[in-house]
């Protein structure tokens, strides 16, 4: 499956494609989705998913009205955002474009079963820049929902394809999208070739921020989405670094004897939680930004790694052995209250928390399958989220919708999303190389 | 009047060197002259020099480190899945080792720990350096001083096998003994 979309699409870096049991999943789902009809006067259209089963929300978008050369295809990358977020279904709209300035007739498009329709333009402007423009109408109430003008350069257009993509996600869902935001991941091109790579949402867009004949592993986003700490054997041994994508700049934050590892941003971005061997065996430390004022976490004689701050901050998250295999534990950032999370199967690795603090994901080994699970912490349900068996590293999309996650196919590390709820995945796949350690970024404002 | 300036020059020359002698630290070992590059046997033949000369060589003993059939040869200690206890299998290699440590304490070596890919990479890396501990410290255990150990881990990082089948897996988790 993935060597026919490569084939069909040599000049995609990347291609996400839907698993086609996916599908299946949908068409079985026989529960009705209640399409919530917001009456206020910033009227929302909303997705309330009720019952065992989800739909699709059937949406037309219509090719964008073009004028000059324009680089990037953004009806395309507005249509495959929403697809690929699974809420979505699109309606074929034909060849015909529609400009943000037609006439809608609503009642053929109500004919087509489209619940909603986007129409719009992109225009080269004088001075080479782009005006991209949109509306997103309410094809039942017939009425506009949205619309916006968004001038930039050749270069931001795809970014801006990404943020119409999230305005009409919002709208009709009533979530934030994350169509916008970007992810890190590790790729390995040769034995000694490593890079570390930012990215669109999408994949596409991939942009190496490192790159070393040794292995890079960890990568993690500030908060606030400027910097990614990550560990680096560029000095023969690991070694946690803070580098500041935008610029570049780096610094090694923890370079203590023995290995220095999984480093975490704390919410407020001044100091990190490591992993440290200075003392003995693998444990969790504070240190702050700039490498100063280091101290201890946890004092077990057991492995204490993989911390994980909640998004307010009240907890760390991490992985321990200390009662015989890997479990997940947390305690206060200053390392009390130790508690014990995860208690089915004998492996469970790779913590990480959505950002509302309910559902955890992680890593469980079951029957020999590593597979991403989320774990309800109100009620205890645990839920495995894939069909692949080597999964690692699962971190949350912004708007906890979804996970993004390594796995292995035919031998080969690729990145894969699963949605919270099980039900859509998709997987992402490079043309070359072994992809590892992707990491969702936060929201940028 | 040349002479005269001559004289002059030797003596404070050798109230120098006086001087120099008497502020020479006791602990420091006096400077020896390398006689043995001044005593380079010549070519036989080649200059026509002394023929006689004798050149002493001093034989070395062949390090064990360099047999292949010394048990020495063997530098990988080998763990079960999600282990980091030394097997009696390899008890024997681990002697070997404290042996040659404790009657050469010039030597040192890093002990560097991997693991198999599956699970998590940061697990694995804490398993590592879990596996390089725990020959370190049999090797402690036997003598073996700790400043001529040091621990790395290297989790699944770098293997040395590169498959994905359980054979590969059982390659890679594995201590070795790194001499420097």
């Amino acid at each position: 499956m993935r060597n026919d979309v490569r084939a069909a699409r040599p000049f995609t870096p990347w291609a996400f494609y839907n698993f086609m049991d996916m599908l299946k999943l949908f068409h079985r789902a026989a529960a009705f989705v209640v399409l919530a009809w917001c009456s206020m006067a910033a009227a929302q259209l909303r997705v309330e998913i009720t019952g065992v089963g989800s739909n699709q929300f059937p949406i037309a978008i219509a090719n964008f009205q073009r004028d000059g050369d324009v680089p990037q295809p953004v009806d395309a990358i507005v249509r495959a955002d929403l697809q690929r977020s699974g809420l979505f279904r699109m309606v074929d709209t034909g060849a015909t474009a529609l400009s943000e300035t037609a006439a809608v007739n609503f009642a053929d498009w109500r004919t087509r079963n489209a619940d909603a329709l986007v129409v719009g333009s992109v225009f080269r402007l004088a001075d080479g820049r782009f005006d991209l423009r949109f509306r997103l109408y309410d094809v039942v109430k017939q009425a506009q929902l949205d619309g916006l003008s968004f001038v930039s350069t050749a270069a931001e257009l795809r970014l801006n394809a990404h943020r119409i993509a999230d305005r009409i996600y919002e709208k009709i869902t009533g979530e934030k999208g994350v169509f916008a935001t970007r992810i890190a991941y590790v790729v390995q091109l040769a034995k000694n070739s490593f890079e570390l790579h930012i990215a669109d949402a999408d994949g596409a867009n991939a942009q190496p921020a490192l790159r070393s004949r040794e292995p890079i592993m960890s990568p993690s986003w500030s908060a606030d989405g400027s910097r990614l700490a990550y560990v680096s054997f560029e000095s023969g041994k690991p070694v946690v670094y803070a580098h500041t994508i935008a610029t570049g700049e780096r610094r090694a934050v923890a370079n203590f004897r023995g290995s220095n590892s999984a480093p975490a941003w704390a919410p407020d971005g001044k100091s990190l939680a490591v992993v440290l061997t200075r003392d003995g065996i693998s444990q969790i430390y504070a240190i702050n930004a700039d490498g100063s004022g280091v101290r201890r976490l946890t004092n077990s004689n057991a492995i204490d790694t993989e911390p994980a701050f909640s998004a307010d901050g009240k907890f760390i998250y991490f992985t321990s052995d200390r009662g015989g295999g890997p479990q997940i534990y947390r305690m206060s950032p200053d390392g009390a209250n130790v508690q014990r999370v995860t208690f089915s199967g004998d492996y469970n690795v790779s913590p990480r928390l959505s950002s509302d603090g309910r559902l955890l994901a992680y890593v469980g080994r079951r029957d020999g399958k590593f597979q991403v699970h989320s774990l309800d912490l109100a009620t205890s349900q645990e839920l495995v989220l894939t069909d692949t068996v080597m999964d690692e590293s699962p971190s949350f999309a912004p708007n906890g919708r979804m996970l993004l996650y390594a796995t292995e196919v035919n031998g080969r590390g690729i990145l894969a999303t699963a949605s919270t709820d099980a039900r859509v995945r998709t997987r992402l796949s490079g043309p070359s190389g072994d992809v590892r350690e992707p990491t969702w970024g936060p929201f940028i404002k | 009047m040349n002479t005269n300036l001559i004289r002059l020059i030797s003596l404070a020359a050798a109230a120098l060197l006086v001087a120099g002698c008497a502020s020479t630290k006791l602990d420091e070992p006096a400077p020896i002259k390398d006689s043995s590059s001044a005593a380079q046997p010549a070519q036989p033949g080649a200059t026509g020099a002394d023929t006689r000369a004798v050149a002493p060589v001093v034989a070395q003993p062949s390090d064990p480190l360099n047999d292949p059939k010394s048990p020495l040869a063997k530098r990988s200690v080998y763990f079960d899945f999600d282990s980091f206890v030394v097997k009696p299998e390899f008890q024997s290699l681990v002697e070997a080792h404290s042996k040659y440590l404790t009657s050469n304490k010039g030597r040192r070596i890093v002990i560097e720990g991997n693991a198999d890919e599956r699970g998590s990479r940061e697990y694995n890396l804490a398993l590592g350096q879990k596996r390089a501990d725990a020959v370190k410290s049999r090797l402690q255990l036997l003598g073996v001083a700790d400043s001529q150990m040091e621990t790395v881990s290297f989790g699944e990082e770098k293997p040395r096998a590169s498959g994905h089948d359980e054979a590969a897996w059982a390659e890679n988790r594995r201590a070795d003994l790194n001499y420097k």
